[in-house]
């Protein structure tokens, strides 16, 4: 089945959305809950005051608003491209929350880090080299 | 590793994977989506949410992460992590035998490169 422009086409950039959006979206989670700090204790009002803290936060939004547009995309690519194709291919966010890391954050990536990113985007070339969709549509 | 963590990483594969599978199964339904204004988005995901597999996925997505919450209350994530990298074979097994797709050894090659690849990235 050989795949259309359009289709390949659409695909790419929803997958494109889901790897920045996934990715982004925990790192908004990751600095908008570092301020807030470890629960202090297990008690109701322990929760109930690290919520409202939580949700005060413009970056918790805004993590949370990155992660539905993930979903969106996510759910939408589905309707016509394979599992076996979005999954692999999704996994591209790895490379992105090591760049993320780096340029944003500042951590360091390990040599090792690296080369299992690299590794994953040799994996997602090759899956990128087959059809999107493999099954009629029903 | 303890029989417990073997189920509990078996909860994480299979049912993460499992709810993934639904969830495709259910889209798969409501027919490829042709135009995305927000009036049509909006009119997708109604429908998605009224397809049973959904709900299933949803569900087995659940399982597989408080299973992966219990497991790292006493495995370490260095471990735990990795091991979810499995994900991605069993995901291709899935798509193949439980969704018919064609799985060919190109796209198969790529998978198990992406395996590699994420259990590398968090032993890194």
């Amino acid at each position: 089945m050989k795949p259309s422009h359009g289709l390949r086409g659409k695909t790419g950039v929803l997958i494109l959305l889901m790897v920045v959006f996934g990715p982004l979206g925990d790192v908004l989670l990751g600095k908008g809950m570092k301020p807030i700090g470890a629960i202090p204790s297990w008690s109701p009002t322990a929760f109930a005051h690290l919520f409202t803290r939580a949700f005060s936060s413009a970056l918790i939004w805004c993590g949370i608003g990155s992660l539905l547009l993930f979903l969106l995309a996510h759910l939408l690519v589905l309707s016509w491209a394979d599992y076996s194709f979005v999954q692999p291919a999704s996994a591209t966010s790895y490379l992105v929350v090591a760049l993320l890391g780096v340029l944003w954050l500042g951590e360091a990536v390990s040599p090792m880090r690296w080369t299992g990113v690299l590794t994953i985007c040799l994996g997602v070339v090759l899956v990128g080299g087959t059809p999107p969709r493999t099954t009629a549509q029903g | 590793m303890t029989m417990r963590g073997i189920v509990f990483l078996a909860m994480i594969v299979l049912g993460g994977t499992a709810g993934d599978l639904c969830v495709s199964r259910a889209m798969k339904h409501i027919g490829e989506v042709k135009k995305f204004t927000p009036r049509h988005l909006l009119g997708v995901l109604l429908r998605a949410f009224r397809v049973g597999w959904m709900w299933l996925g949803l569900a087995l997505m659940t399982v597989a992460f408080f299973s992966l919450l219990a497991i790292l209350s006493w495995e370490n994530v260095s471990f735990v992590v990795p091991a979810t990298a499995l994900n991605y074979a069993v995901g291709a097994l899935g798509a193949r035998f439980l969704l018919g797709e064609r799985v060919s050894a190109k796209r198969w090659g790529g998978v198990l490169l992406v395996c590699c690849g994420v259990a590398l990235v968090w032993l890194g």
